[in-house]
């Protein structure tokens, strides 16, 4: 049954390697733009952390960045 | 109307509905696996080798989707001058471009045990490949141009001249006699594909388009916060 499935009459090589490529191009998709967003992120954090108590303030009015300070994982 | 698509309303949407997307997507790419690798029959003619379709159809539907989804959100973006219309577009591009990638590779290696060749400059073949050109080009307009009326003029301007290769994409195999085999799914007339196998592809469909739609949301996201850490340059 296993080797059935990995054979596949000799199509094996095709189907698996299509997928495996799929999933490959998922998974380096997902990773380099949870990346991106973590980064930003931190910039966001240590930007907002050296802003003095009055620009902090004014910047907490937008429920945005409210958002992103509090928001602490995107998945 | 346009008001409430303002990123300041929004972002405490995107900002959650990643993982519930993402635990969605696993699911639905799961049982999409399942089918398409175990449960689908196989072929009379082309035997296993017909399991890639599972992944190269909705690879190349959704990035056939995708781009069309961004001319339209571009041109209305830079008539009404909505930016976020842009940035919208900008967050759908890295998952069009990798279905489209996903399409062509995929193909190739079905085109192997099918026709005999991993590449022919056929015409469906050949207008997909066009099109991860044109993806290329705008995610570089997007990399090159720092002016963001710039970027805008000529994002819109890449992706009209790229929706003209949509059609061709589509009735290629009708116009010419190519390798490619003509459509087995029709909207408006039966489709010649069994149920058997339309299931497991109607499945994948919905996991591509959720993983799509995942990685458009983060993707949004990070985009929302890059304008807020300029922003903050401003205080």
């Amino acid at each position: 049954m296993i080797n059935e499935l990995i054979n596949m009459d000799g199509y094996g090589i095709y189907v698996w390697s299509a997928f495996i490529f799929t999933l490959f191009n998922f998974i380096s998709l997902y990773a380099v733009i949870k990346l991106q967003y973590k980064r930003e992120r931190e910039k966001f954090k240590l930007k907002f952390g050296t802003l003095d108590s009055e620009k902090a303030s004014s910047a907490k009015l937008q429920s945005i960045n409210k958002e992103i300070l509090s928001n602490s994982s995107i998945i | 109307m346009f008001k409430y698509f303002e990123p300041n309303k929004i972002f405490s949407i995107t900002s959650k509905a990643p993982k519930y997307v993402l635990a969605l997507f696993l699911i639905i790419f799961t049982i999409g696996l399942i089918e398409s690798l175990v449960l689908s029959p196989e072929d009379y003619k082309q035997s296993h080798s017909v399991r890639i379709m599972y992944v190269h159809v909705p690879a190349a539907w959704i990035t056939l989707g995708i781009f069309s989804s961004i001319t339209l959100l571009s041109i209305v973006g830079y008539i009404f001058k909505i930016k976020n219309f842009f940035l919208i577009s900008k967050s759908l591009a890295p998952s069009g471009f990798i279905f489209n990638i996903i399409a062509l590779v995929t193909g190739s290696i079905w085109g192997k045990p099918t026709w005999g060749t991993w590449w022919a400059w056929d015409a469906r073949i050949t207008s997909m490949l066009i099109l991860a050109l044109f993806y290329g080009l705008y995610l570089l307009a997007w990399r090159i141009y720092q002016d963001k009326e710039q970027v805008f003029k000529i994002t819109c301007l890449i992706t009209i001249l790229g929706i003209i290769n949509v059609p061709i994409i589509k009735y290629s195999v009708d116009w010419w006699n190519t390798l490619h085999q003509p459509a087995s799914i029709n909207i408006l007339s039966k489709s010649s594909i069994h149920s058997s196998m339309l299931f497991p592809l109607m499945i994948m469909t919905a996991a591509f388009a959720l993983f799509s739609l995942l990685i458009f949301l983060m993707k949004y996201n990070t985009e929302l916060i890059k304008i807020k850490n300029k922003g903050l340059d401003r205080l």
